[in-house]
């Protein structure tokens, strides 16, 4: 059964009916990212949420310096771009002006664990009510794959050319199980897209994360662990299976911190 | 046997190969030729998809669009 | 006589009252009636009454106020609640702002409206708590990186320090920019008499620009500063310095007994404070002296100062710092006039007396020259 290639989301197509199509709060720019990079699963299933809840008019969202930079280019919702680490801090500024718009920001970990982690604790500390999105792939990736603060210990860098050493380059950052001990925060999460369990998984996640918004009870955070491809120096298919095998054991996946109900 | 296909735009995929492992029936493949963007791009290699939307779930270029038999057509068909 | 119950809050106030009020209380009082919707701030001496205000004043009339956990957050929810439309204010003291100039540069470039005040102190490094005008430089050329200005305003009195607020909203809003009121640690200090501007009295502005939730009817918003194909971003810049150019307008300046000076004193702030009684002195003296105070330190009162060096014999610029503004003055003049500087470092406050000395020095060494 032949079927044109060019994409339609045409209902049905010989009788078979549409099931899965790019949610309308995508924007038609192609993503930028590096072939099979989880950032753009994120936005998606982010972008999904939205326009399921259809609150594409009530959200703002606040991208980093990173990979992810150009994410108001893919997200066709009002956003704002921050300056290197302080996504939170802006964040912290839209909801105050707008409290009653659903609000999140969007960060690497070195924007998130690094240059920013003192915005981090504090806007967790405060327990903003907005959704923090955290992707770890224990790498700078923009700038062209140096070691970040949750690059494993012998993982190879550029700028841990012979593995990272906690003697001069200190440990792995567990940021988020540091921030699940602030009462400011409600609802942290470890998520995942290495695979179709792991996505789905994320998107309830994302999902809950914004029903929680609108209860002004603190802040929802939830980490992404993904991969880098270009920096891990690996195909595709082969980063997530070194993240199975690699990082879940240091960042294992599941809910952190969930509010009793 | 619920039937299903997929539809690739074969100039946003950069031939990551997600789909392919995900997709529980071995129906994708990477073409021979290659896109404007020089990517071997993924592609239907055989007729069972089921439209199970695996593979569009796990493509980070949002550049699957799947379609699946309705259920009433199947019990006509049964 | 019955005491007249003094109402504790300023707000109760009739307008018009006079009252005398501290240069930190009046700023923050003035800014909640020209109704700013949000402060964010941090401590610093000489500056921290104003953060302590709006802790007092705000959960009892409007706005909201949050002590961040640096001035570098500070001034990035600046960035986010301007963004989002909102009229919104940073106050801090020079190693405080220091730390925002990343920040300002940013919000510069994404054309994002607010105000931030610097009550300036001694430097460089931690310093001192004293005042100082040693921060000139970050102020008006633009501190951080890249091609900007801010509209500066330099008050010299408790009531403009009232008054300014008002002004700098008004700049920041038309033009899309960050102002800043450049204070220093006395003027935050000292208290004087100040007549407060009335409730409500700065009409809120238009701003389709803002992030308030992407509506049906127009595209999304986006704030940014990341134009990352350079013939993008030379159009960026090419429109900045076109609004300042077009910020030209606003410029002002106060001249006290020029009309027959033969030598001009030019000082902003404190220091012209300071040099308005040495005008009165030297005149004692026999000399005709005369002061230019430039209330807008960008835009810079270049061609009022270019036409005074045509009359005056000299200039002589006074300065709580090593020599910043005597350069514009210098350009200003453009060798028409020789141009003096008198200055003191480290938060020293100079006396009339010694700008005085100085004055007839410079006088002296004139008229010699002149035999």
């Amino acid at each position: 059964m032949e079927i044109a290639l060019e994409t339609t989301t045409a209902p049905t197509i010989n009788g078979f009916e549409l099931v899965y199509k790019k949610p309308s709060t995508l924007t038609d720019t192609p993503f930028h990212y590096c072939p099979g990079c989880g950032h753009s699963v994120v936005h998606r299933l982010l972008m999904e949420v939205i326009e399921e809840m259809g609150i594409q008019e009530q959200t703002v969202g606040v991208a980093p310096v990173g990979c992810s930079v150009f994410a108001y280019n893919y997200m066709d919702i009002d956003m704002q771009e921050a300056a290197h680490g302080r996504a939170s801090a802006v964040a912290t500024g839209v909801k105050r002006i707008l409290p009653d718009k659903f609000v999140f920001s969007y960060q690497g970990d070195g924007d998130l664990a690094a240059i920013g982690t003192a915005e981090t604790i504090h806007t967790v500390n405060r327990g903003e009510n907005i959704l923090m999105i955290f992707i770890n792939n224990a790498i700078y990736g923009m700038t062209g794959g140096q070691m970040a603060p949750t690059t494993l210990l012998k993982q190879v860098t550029s700028t841990s050319p012979y593995g990272r050493n906690k003697e001069a380059m200190g440990y792995p950052l567990k940021i988020t199980e540091l921030l699940a001990q602030l009462p400011g925060a409600y609802y942290v999460s470890r998520q995942a897209v290495y695979n179709v369990n792991s996505v789905r998984k994320l998107k309830k996640s994302i999902e809950k994360s914004f029903a929680y918004q609108k209860l002004n009870k603190g802040t929802c955070f939830i980490e992404v662990v993904s991969n880098c491809p270009s920096g891990w120096k690996m195909t595709p298919v082969e980063s997530n299976k070194w993240l199975e095998e690699n990082m879940f054991p240091q960042y294992p996946l599941g809910d952190i911190k969930t509010p009793k109900e | 046997m619920i039937k299903g296909t997929v539809l690739i735009d074969r100039d946003i995929c950069k031939g990551c190969e997600l789909c392919i492992v995900a997709c529980p029936q071995e129906s994708l493949g990477l073409s021979k030729q290659i896109n404007i963007n020089g990517y071997r791009f993924a592609e239907l290699i055989q007729d069972n998809c089921t439209g199970c939307v695996n593979c569009a779930l796990v493509c980070p270029d949002v550049a699957i669009t799947v379609y699946r038999q309705p259920k009433s057509a199947i019990k006509r068909a049964g | 006589m019955e005491q007249e119950k003094i109402s504790n809050s300023i707000a109760g106030q009739k307008t018009g009252e006079a009252r005398l009020m501290k240069g930190n209380e009046a700023l923050a009082e003035a800014a909640i009636r020209a109704g700013i919707d949000a402060y964010f701030g941090y401590p610093i001496t000489p500056q921290s009454e104003v953060l302590e205000y709006f802790t007092n004043e705000m959960p009892k009339r409007h706005g909201v106020v949050l002590q961040a956990e640096s001035e570098v957050a500070a001034i990035n929810m600046i960035y986010g609640a301007a963004g989002a439309g909102g009229r919104v204010m940073t106050s801090s003291s020079s190693p405080g702002i220091s730390l925002m100039q990343e920040g300002i540069s940013y919000i510069a470039s994404a054309q994002l409206p607010c105000l931030i005040v610097n009550v300036s102190r001694g430097g460089p490094g931690l310093g001192t708590i004293q005042p100082s005008q040693g921060d000139y430089f970050q102020a008006v050329k633009g501190g951080g990186h890249g091609d900007y200005h801010l509209a500066v305003l330099a008050p010299s009195s408790v009531q403009e320090m009232a008054d300014f607020v008002f002004d700098a909203f008004r700049i920041a809003e038309k033009y899309r920019t960050p102002a800043m009121i450049l204070a220093d640690g006395a003027l935050g200090q000292m208290m004087e008499k100040v007549v407060l501007p009335e409730e409500g009295s700065l009409p809120k502005t238009e701003k389709p620009w803002a992030t308030t939730g992407k509506l049906d009817s127009r595209d999304r918003n986006i704030i940014t500063s990341l134009f990352i194909e350079p013939e993008r971003m030379e159009v960026i810049n090419l429109g900045l310095q076109e609004k300042y150019k077009q910020m030209q307008s606003e410029v002002r300046f106060e001249e006290f007994a020029l009309d027959d000076a033969e030598v001009a004193l030019v000082a902003f702030g404190l220091s012209a404070r300071i040099c308005q009684k040495v005008v009165d002195l030297a005149r004692e003296k026999g000399i005709k002296a005369g002061l230019l105070r430039p209330i807008t330190l960008y835009p810079f009162p270049h061609d009022a100062l270019s036409k005074l060096s045509e009359k005056v014999n000299f200039m002589l610029v006074v300065e709580m710092n090593a020599g910043q503004m005597v350069e514009d003055v210098t350009l200003a003049a453009n060798g028409k006039c020789p141009v003096y500087f008198k200055g003191r470092m480290g938060g020293m406050i100079p006396s009339p007396e010694d700008v005085l000395k100085e004055l007839e020095s410079l006088v002296e060494k004139q008229s010699v020259s002149q035999d």
